[in-house]
């Protein structure tokens, strides 16, 4: 079941930073390979981490402010963040056994 | 117990592929381990291609994979988008290991995974990957609007990859160790003519400064030696790529570049059952369709080496039934 949020700058805030859970976003393009390549993984992570994790995506191209603001120059690029901080950064798409452990370790 | 296939094919570039489709078409039932994230290889990562025989008007990179794909499919072939993460190569049954915790025992295996991109391998080349230090001018270009960047490489990607950035960047200087390219002519050409488009010769890239993200490109002149830093906001690497032969080192025979070996012009590997096709083994074209060509041998390789076990093992048989009436 996937139960992925997708964050506008409208919303942005009460659903990454406001979280009371941890959270990774993932930035992304429909025109990115590699993003379209780990959506699916995302998409079965997202049903194994319910109550835990929260997956939001923001699309890069819809919402230009946010990328910029987090300085995204790289995409699929994950901030993994907690209390509205970034804690951990991954640049670039990992099969979901890596996912996985760092899901994991943010967990905790 | 598990079932034994005839062929596993690690790898889903044009050879992969390829290989697939004409297992498939031989009634061999082949088993392609795709990939999670890098499955269709390096092509996912371009735009057109305009050198693939067949298409007129060229064809875009992803749109060619997800074609094959589905060709390989139609005639049985199984895809799995997973990673092989052990492969056992040596005896009459290979077992392959992913990384989702699945187990294929096969008799033979054609390796096809392809290369990855080379790293400059200078300091904060890593901590400025994805701030500022990209491999992916099709995922990343975007971010570069209006911005001075840089293509390292003189090759097809390399030109390619520039080219493509001149829809998003205000300029974008080309940085090469010697002062003529490696790219085909017709993509040197395109680019030398783009006026968006600098170069800088007898350059190398050995520093990049910048805190939180790239800035500054530090280029040294690979004949005098001289030293000058260049303001840079994008950095996009295209200097070559390495075999992906991690997996089988130590096993399937490599050369000192680490591409494996095979048998003359076949794609025979130095263990009975196991093949290699693409740029794994090809340090020298390196094309879609050298790729795909070699695929296409490795698929009929395979196949006779299955015959020649399936018709020894028949002549087992008989001999243990010959033995059993004597006794």
């Amino acid at each position: 079941m996937s139960i992925i949020v997708n964050a506008t700058e409208d919303t942005f805030k009460a659903e990454v930073l406001e979280s009371p859970m941890p959270v990774v976003v993932d930035f992304w393009a429909e025109w990115c390979g590699p993003c379209r390549a780990v959506a699916p993984l995302l998409e079965e992570l997202s049903g194994e981490y319910v109550g835990k994790l929260k997956i939001v995506k923001v699309d890069t191209e819809a919402a230009p402010g946010i990328a910029m603001a987090y300085g995204i120059t790289s995409i699929p690029t994950m901030h993994f963040f907690k209390n509205g901080e970034v804690v951990k950064t991954l640049v670039g798409a990992r099969p979901k056994a890596a996912l996985q452990a760092q899901f994991d370790e943010i967990v905790g | 117990m598990t079932e034994i296939r005839n062929v596993v094919i690690v790898g889903s570039g044009p050879a992969g592929y390829t290989a697939a489709i004409y297992a498939a078409r031989a009634g061999l039932n082949p088993l392609v381990i795709a990939g999670s994230v890098t499955a269709g290889g390096a092509l996912m990562n371009t735009t057109e291609v305009e050198n693939f025989p067949g298409f007129v008007d060229g064809i875009q990179g992803p749109e060619l994979m997800q074609t094959l794909q589905e060709q390989a499919e139609k005639f049985g072939a199984e895809v799995l988008f997973d990673d092989a993460t052990q492969l056992e190569l040596e005896g009459p049954i290979k077992r392959i290991t992913t990384g989702m915790g699945k187990v294929f025992e096969t008799r033979a295996v054609i390796l096809s995974m392809g290369s990855a991109y080379r790293e400059i391998g200078i300091d904060d080349e890593k901590r400025l990957s994805g701030h500022g230090v990209s491999w992916c001018a099709t995922c990343d270009g975007f971010f570069f609007r209006n911005q001075d960047v840089m293509v390292v490489g003189g090759g097809d990607s390399a030109m390619e990859e520039a080219t493509f950035l001149t829809r998003f960047a205000n300029k974008v200087t080309v940085v090469h160790r010697r002062d003529e390219l490696r790219a085909s002519k017709v993509m040197a050409d395109r680019a030398k003519a783009d006026p968006k488009i600098e170069f800088a010769w007898n350059s190398a890239v050995t520093g990049l400064e910048g805190e939180a993200k790239l800035s500054a490109v530090q280029l040294t002149d690979t004949i005098t030696g001289e030293v000058r830093t260049v303001p840079a906001t994008g950095l996009f690497v295209a200097i070559g790529h390495d075999p992906r032969s991690e997996l089988v080192k130590g096993v399937v025979e490599l050369d000192a570049a680490g591409y494996v070996t095979v048998d003359g012009g076949t794609t025979l590997t130095n263990i009975p059952g196991v093949f290699a096709a693409g740029d794994l083994v090809d340090s020298r074209y390196r094309q879609a369709i050298t790729a795909a060509g070699t695929g296409c041998a490795a698929a009929l390789d395979a196949q006779r080496w299955l015959e020649e076990i399936e018709d020894s093992e028949h002549g087992l048989d008989q001999a243990t039934t010959v033995e059993g009436g004597v006794r």
